[in-house]
């Protein structure tokens, strides 16, 4: 039997396979995508970036628990500036690289996109999801139709690069919201973000661990409802979607894919399964591609809505 | 006592024990079972305050104890914290010191180097080295400083104003100690400008070499990026690194991550760390 195909395109961007290192894991440095790369990713994500520097949440800012993982780093990254540096020459990383980028009100997000300009990023994410840093996503109100249309509208004039929007998996008529940043200009769906704020309280402290009490969940507990995200965004637009919530194994991403997905981020499955997750994730389908008659991934794409 | 002796979350314990080890050192004793290799960390948390990592100084059956330079908000307000009180302890995390064959069963020649708090993460490894030929050096800026000059029998000590022991850097004599010992291995923890003299010797002599490196931590797990040192993870794939990996690392000497993720010269990291 011959080996299925796990290449995927992505708005015109080559992977060579659906797997994509998601915002705020070990993207600080060019060095680490690197390393990533080497283990096997199709993609990858940089920490999102504002246009000043942020130091972010103090610490505890990430804490696992049996479901997966609960943070609030609190958007911490030099500016816009020190990235452009950090992430200057992106050809010597062998695969795509996509910006996050950041912002309270429209002209926060121009002023990030135009100083990251000239590096050579494949695309820009924009996500307007987190559920756990003032100013910022959700906290911002940038979850609703209007605000999404406005920043990626105005992102679309200063950029020619495809752009995604990353979407929070609280929004309950997400189908709505995904077709509002499709007729805005947005080139992709990234679903999703984390889930809550949720909050852990260590109870012989009688405090929440975290110190910003509360944060975003991520890994085993959030999949089966970035899942139904991915589902539900399937029916609304035509653009592709990078489904992501706690995929760490093959059938988890095959599951992602069937939902609707054309590419798959894995972040908490780092934790679970260490750094080279990614390939042991691409094997894992090949394998059961190969054990079920699949070629190729385009061929799995949203068969679950059939 | 906990059936568990590693932690995903904080787990509070109570300090069962305070030693004044030198002006403005304390260690920190717990009553509990820590699964623990030498060079490994541990991130401490003060509920409400903050969450720092610190190397284990103590470790014996059911005990161990860590070693805190007071210096910042976080170590002022441990150090104000009272036996019977509780901390949070997760960990151990990262990837310790290493036993080369060259050292195994007592055979070989071992020098270990601590450099002021640095000292801190190299006492268990100590411990476990007392079959071997050891040389233990330690370093700090003066003679209060110095601490643990009575936990071993034989540890020279140097101080930056000659105020106890050998006056200037354990680095100086290292050439006369290696000719004496012919070392199969250097162990260093310290200022990272110390280590990478240390680093740079054992290059040129063909001797191994370990070292513990300091990087601001966030998660401590592996995942957020924070105290990446070229394309390592300080927390998971050090804090100790060999030879050859540092060799790989251009960062070692000269760069580090402030909390924003801004890279800039170990000294402008340093200035931002002592405040
Ligand atoms: C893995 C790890 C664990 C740690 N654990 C702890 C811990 O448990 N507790 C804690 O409080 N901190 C800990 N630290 C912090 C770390 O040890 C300190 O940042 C570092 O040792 C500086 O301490 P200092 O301010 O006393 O050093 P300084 O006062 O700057 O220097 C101490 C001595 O090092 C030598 N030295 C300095 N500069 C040079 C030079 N240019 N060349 C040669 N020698 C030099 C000198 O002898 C000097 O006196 C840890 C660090 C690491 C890497
Ligand atoms: C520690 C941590 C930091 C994160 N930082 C960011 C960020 O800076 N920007 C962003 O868009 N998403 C961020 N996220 C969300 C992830 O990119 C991802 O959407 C989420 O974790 C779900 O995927 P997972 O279950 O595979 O981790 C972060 C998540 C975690 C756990
Ligand atoms: S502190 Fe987060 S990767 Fe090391």
């Amino acid at each position: 039997m011959s080996i299925p195909n796990l290449n995927t395109v992505l708005c015109g961007i080559k992977m060579s396979n659906p797997t994509v290192l998601p915002s705020g894991f070990l993207g600080t440095s060019k060095s680490l995508i690197k390393r990533v790369a080497d283990n096997g990713v199709g993609a990858a994500t940089i920490k999102s970036v504002s246009f000043k520097a942020r130091e972010g949440h103090k610490n505890p800012t990430v804490i696992p628990f049996e479901g997966g993982m609960l943070n609030a780093v609190g958007y911490s990254n030099p500016g816009a500036e020190e990235t452009a540096r950090e992430f200057s020459n992106l050809k010597e990383v062998p695969i795509p690289v996509f910006a996050s980028i950041i912002g309270t009100e429209p002209d926060d997000f121009v002023r990030v996109v135009d100083k990251l300009s000239a590096n050579e990023f494949s695309a820009i994410e924009l996500p307007l999801s987190c559920p756990h840093t003032p100013g910022f996503g959700l906290l911002a109100g940038q979850g609703t139709p209007e605000s999404t249309g406005k920043i990626v509208s105005a992102v679309r004039k200063v950029s020619k690069l495809p752009i995604f929007v990353k979407l929070s998996p609280n929004i309950p008529e997400i189908g709505n919201l995904a077709k509002a940043a499709e007729d805005a200009g947005a080139d992709a769906i990234t679903a999703v973000n984390t889930l809550g704020p949720g909050m852990i309280i260590n109870i012989e402290a009688r405090k929440p661990i975290l110190s910003y009490k509360v944060g975003g969940v991520s890994g085993q507990a959030l999949r089966p409802v970035a899942t139904r995200c991915v589902y539900d965004i399937y029916e609304s637009v035509k653009i592709p979607i990078i489904g992501t919530g706690g995929v760490s194994t093959g059938r988890h991403a095959i599951e992602m894919i069937m939902a609707g997905a054309t590419a798959i981020g894995v972040g908490t499955g780092i934790y679970e399964r260490g750094i080279d997750v990614f390939r042991k994730i691409c094997l894992e389908m090949e394998i059961w591609m190969s054990e079920n008659n699949y070629n190729s991934i385009h061929e799995m794409i949203g068969i679950a809505h059939e | 006592m906990n059936e568990f002796s590693s932690f995903d979350q904080p787990v509070m314990m109570k300090i069962d024990k305070i030693i004044d080890e030198s002006n403005g050192t304390k260690s920190f004793m717990f009553r509990h079972k820590l699964d623990y290799d030498p060079g490994q960390f541990i991130m401490v948390w003060l509920p409400g305050i903050d969450e720092k990592p610190f190397a284990v100084s103590y470790l014996g059956d059911g005990f161990f104890g860590i070693t805190v330079l007071e210096r910042g908000k976080f170590t002022k307000l441990l150090h104000k914290m009272e036996p019977g009180e509780r901390i949070g302890i997760r960990g151990p995390f990262g990837h310790g010191y290493s036993f080369p064959d060259s050292i195994k069963n007592g055979k070989g020649s071992v020098c270990v180097i601590g450099g002021g708090c640095g000292m801190a993460s190299v006492t268990v490894l100590i411990e476990k080295l007392q079959e071997n030929n050891l040389t233990i050096l330690m370093g700090a800026s003066t003679s209060t400083s110095l601490f643990f000059k009575n936990r071993y029998k034989d540890i020279t000590l140097f101080t930056d104003d000659g105020s106890e022991g050998i006056k200037g850097y354990p680095t100086d004599v290292l050439e006369d100690l290696h000719n004496q010992h012919r070392y199969d291995i250097i162990y260093t923890c310290g200022p990272e400008i110390m280590m990478s003299k240390v680093y740079e010797f054992c290059k040129k002599h063909d001797i191994q070499f370990e070292a513990s490196l300091e990087r601001y931590m966030k998660c401590g797990i592996g995942i957020c990026g924070q105290c990446v040192c070229d394309g390592q993870m300080v927390c998971k794939d050090g804090p100790v690194f060999d030879l050859q990996a540092l060799s790989k690392m251009d960062d070692f000497g000269k760069y580090s991550l402030l909390k924003s993720g801004k890279r800039v010269s170990l000294n402008e990291y340093a200035d931002w760390r002592s405040c």
